[in-house]
């Protein structure tokens, strides 16, 4: 049995030592929002968070995620109150939305690293997720919208 | 409920709260209500709409959602004339059903562009309808006449008095009232949804995980399979070892199906490890040794065979014949890949006397004719059910990955999920048809744009899906950016020979469009720079009588501020019609140190007609846009001895957020009827691209992708 921490719960999976993380999360959890895409990360649609850091979980086995807390897209937020998905439904970025999970949550981690991103940075972080429909465009934007939003969000330092 | 007289449910419908209507099921030749009690029957006013006795309204949505907007465009279309909030209606997918034939093209189908046009008096007239029965039926409760009641957004029905019944109240009275032959449509001008920008109503489940695409399915004691296919396309299993399979973790059972060998596990990642344990020897088949040299020697052979007539305008060959002036080019296409981001698969749950299938289709009565065959059940015990769709851009018009699924279900004796690898799905595609074309322009002593001539060769699909279609006539697929040429020119030929390449080909987002604007608008750059002239004021000396034409390369032109690029940057334009829509582009591009492209710019103007819902207009142009421009960038498949070359994301690329380019997206004011959106955009990119680069350059390009010409 091996012992993980998924979206805050504590819970126990009887599988080989190899499984990547992606398919314990899918089949095993039932946490479907993470998406299989290329299997070698290639695309990004299995992005999750360890510890805060996406990570493609298509080739995590999951015997080294040890205590690493996970994030799937399930996790991110309640009610759709995480400012990256705020921003995608203020953009409606989607259109068929199988990527969506992993570009989102690759977005949260960007701007958990840097609150104000350039377009060079979105380019740095969010080229590993590939969007077959083409909404790059959008999820541009809504990176540009959902740090705005957060810094409305926090208070003023002064 | 007089349901007889309604001839639009052909098969099996769940509707909201808990009552099933299972119709035209074996036994089941009357409407049943098998789970609810009570007297109240949900009002099914017609095959797209049930309004239930809680007073919920629930659109069953016949096309499959694969991105394009389906799920917000289409009941936008029905809410506007049954006079509710969009958000008062919940959408589920509809089953398969002749019923929901999609009029353009004759079965039911999501493809061709084709949903709104199909959609856009079908579901206004359900509308109405239902509004009028509902309305009928409340004015006559009240004993009053139906003027003056009005309906309220929120699904109420007011009297002229102020009385108030809900669409509930009165959905099992308006169940007995007859069915209005004609109802009378508003006047655009009174539309409140119609052409307003609406939020997508499947946004929200596909920012947290909750959209559920095919491969998401989940039933009850389900098994998993993994399949192994021939690695040369049409080769055969001869012979298996499933030994070392069969000791490992979680090993269920192994099927040999009509397309390889299937193996199950209680989990996919640990079928998928016993599958590739398994020893294959295989027959490589037709096609051991079919190569690309190969494939282009047959369509370039094949050029000098008889066509089949697209398009015949006055007396081409004479015309060439008394030229001052010829100029003859060929071009040439790859074969491509699809690359729906969501791989095939298909759930299928096979019992003694029924099958349900769980599949990302966009062609649910051929899903279910293949689902029957492979389970060996009728058709009518087939329940599809169609899922969102991880993209589909015509690669699930094919059932393919459909009857091994069925076959491993029913040999097993259980529900299985059968899911491909992406490997699996680079190289067991159906490919967009490679092209070999030959095109002329002929000017006479004075100059004259005297004749146009085309010939096009290449595969058919059509053939090859609905054979029937081309007996006697041409592919109407293989050359519609062909047979619409635009330009003012008195002779005009273009024909098409069809010539298989021994492997399948398929539809893909802007089938045939892509091809031929490709050939016919790199061409119209030639002739325009070898006349020394703009290629805009080229185009549009020719386009007198075109202002539709017109209006989109003038749009396109001023927006991109073209003829003014940037120091270093190129502009390159192309200008098609595609699916009832009038498109031109603008390409800005320059060529970085090491020669590559880069791409800054692309501007579009649009004029589709009536738009339904502006924004997903634009999101589809900026994404038919990227789609197309992955493909001229990168976009190649090779064989080498029958087999795929390309296997995942690193050898067959797609475009990625730092080689975006900024798109521009302007819609032309337009009151015709609708055009096509999800496709046509893509169809352009290739020679808008390809312009500026000889713009850059000076050097032309008459073949893809631009990395084989090191531009990429």
């Amino acid at each position: 049995m091996i012992k993980l921490n998924v979206n805050g719960k504590d819970v126990q999976v009887d599988v080989e030592d190899d499984t990547p993380l992606l398919w314990v999360l899918r089949d095993t959890l039932g946490l479907t929002g993470t998406k299989f895409g290329c299997g070698v990360a290639l695309c990004g649609a299995c992005t999750v968070h360890l510890n805060g850091s996406p990570t493609r979980s298509c080739v995590t086995p999951v015997s080294v995620v040890g205590e690493q807390k996970i994030t799937t897209i399930e996790g991110l937020a309640p009610d759709h109150s995480h400012p990256v998905q705020q921003a995608w439904l203020e953009l409606d970025v989607p259109q068929c939305g199988y990527c969506q999970s992993g570009q989102i949550m690759s977005a949260a981690a960007l701007l958990a690293a840097k609150p104000a991103p350039t377009d060079s940075d979105i380019d740095d972080a969010m080229s590993g997720n590939i969007c077959r429909c083409g909404t790059y465009q959008r999820i541009r934007a809504a990176i540009h919208r959902a740090a705005e939003m957060k810094s409305e969000k926090t208070p003023s330092a002064s | 409920m007089s349901l007889a007289r309604r001839d639009f449910l052909k098969s099996s419908v769940v509707i909201s709260g808990g009552l099933v209507l299972a119709l035209n099921l074996p036994g089941c030749s009357k409407p049943q209500n098998v789970a609810g009690g009570g007297a109240s029957q949900p009002f099914v006013a017609n095959a797209w709409l049930t309004i239930g006795s809680d007073n919920s309204i629930t659109f069953l949505c016949d096309r499959s959602e694969m991105g394009q907007g389906v799920y917000t465009s289409l009941p936008m279309l029905l809410a506007e004339e049954l006079g509710v909030a969009l958000n008062r209606i919940k959408v589920e997918f509809a089953p398969a059903g002749v019923a929901y034939t999609n009029n353009l093209l004759g079965t039911q189908i999501t493809g061709g562009s084709s949903s709104v046009r199909d959609a856009w008096e079908k579901l206004r007239n359900a509308g109405a309808q239902a509004r009028t029965l509902l309305v009928s039926a409340a004015a006559k409760e009240w004993g009053v006449p139906t003027t003056g009641c009005r309906v309220q957004e929120d699904g109420t029905i007011v009297s002229p008095h102020g009385k108030k019944l809900t669409f509930g109240d009165v959905a099992d009275a308006a169940s007995k009232l007859p069915v209005p032959e004609k109802v009378a449509l508003k006047n655009p001008s009174a539309f409140t949804l119609i052409g307003k920008a609406t939020k997508r109503l499947d946004t929200p489940l596909k920012v947290d995980g909750r959209a559920q695409y095919g491969i998401d399915v989940r039933l009850p004691g389900m098994l998993y399979a993994a399949l192994a296919q021939p690695p040369a396309l049409d080769g055969q299993v001869k012979s298996f070892d499933d030994t070392a399979a069969k000791s490992m973790p979680g090993y269920k059972g192994t099927v040999k199906t009509s397309a390889g060998v299937a193996v199950v596990a209680d989990s996919w990642w640990r079928a998928r490890k016993a599958r590739d344990a398994l020893k294959i020897e295989w027959d490589a088949g037709p096609n051991a040794a079919l190569n690309d040299a190969a494939i282009l020697h047959g369509l370039q052979k094949a050029a000098s065979e008889d066509g089949k007539v697209a398009r015949q305008d006055g007396d081409a060959a004479a015309a060439i014949k008394a030229a001052a002036k010829i100029v003859t080019r060929e071009y040439q296409l790859p074969l491509l890949a699809h690359a729906t981001l969501e791989p095939q698969n298909c759930t299928a749950d096979v019992r003694a006397d029924r099958c349900d299938i769980y599949a990302p289709t966009q062609i649910q009565l051929v899903a279910q004719g293949a689902a029957a065959q492979a389970a060996g059940l009728k058709p009518e015990q087939v329940n599809v059910r169609t899922t969102f769709l991880g993209g589909g851009f015509g690669r699930r018009l094919d059932v393919d990955f459909i009857p091994a699924a069925v076959e491993t279900s029913k040999a097993m004796g259980k529900p299985v999920k059968l899911l491909w690898t992406r490997e699996d799905d680079t190289t067991h595609d159906n490919y967009r048809p490679p092209a070999f074309d030959t095109i002329t322009a002929a000017f006479d002593k004075d100059g004259k744009f005297s004749a146009f001539k085309l010939r096009l060769v290449g595969p058919s699909v059509t053939a090859r899906m609905f054979p029937s279609v081309v007996e006697k006539a041409i592919d109407p697929f293989a050359i519609e950016a062909a047979a619409n040429y635009p330009y003012d020119v008195p002779n005009v030929l273009v024909d098409y020979v069809q010539h298989e390449i021994g492997i399948n080909v398929g539809y893909m987002r802007s089938v045939s469009h892509a091809l031929n604007c490709f050939v016919v608008e790199s061409f119209m750059d030639e002739l325009a720079l070898d006349a020394k002239k703009d290629p805009i004021e080229f185009r549009m000396a020719l386009l007198e009588k075109q202002p539709r034409y017109r209006e989109v390369l003038k749009t396109a032109a001023r927006e991109s501020h073209y003829g003014s690029a940037p120091k270093g940057h190129f502009h390159g334009v192309a200008l098609m019609e595609g699916y009832g829509t009038y498109m031109a582009q603008v390409a800005e591009v320059a060529l970085a140190e090491d020669g590559k492209v880069k791409v800054h710019r692309i501007t579009c103007a649009v004029d589709c007609g009536q738009t339904v819902n502006p924004d997903t207009v634009i999101a589809q142009v900026e994404g038919s846009i990227v789609f197309g421009l992955t493909s001229s960038l990168w976009g190649e498949i090779n064989i080498q001895n029958g087999r795929v070359q390309q296997t995942n994301f690193d050898t067959y690329r797609m475009l990625r957020m730092s080689e975006m380019p900024r798109i521009d997206t302007f819609l032309v004011d337009s009151s015709e009827a609708p055009g096509g959106i999800g496709e046509p955009a893509t169809a352009l990119v290739a020679p808008a691209v390809c312009n500026a680069i000889c713009a850059a350059t000076g050097k032309r390009l008459r073949s893809l992708p631009l990395s084989r010409h090191r531009f990429a």
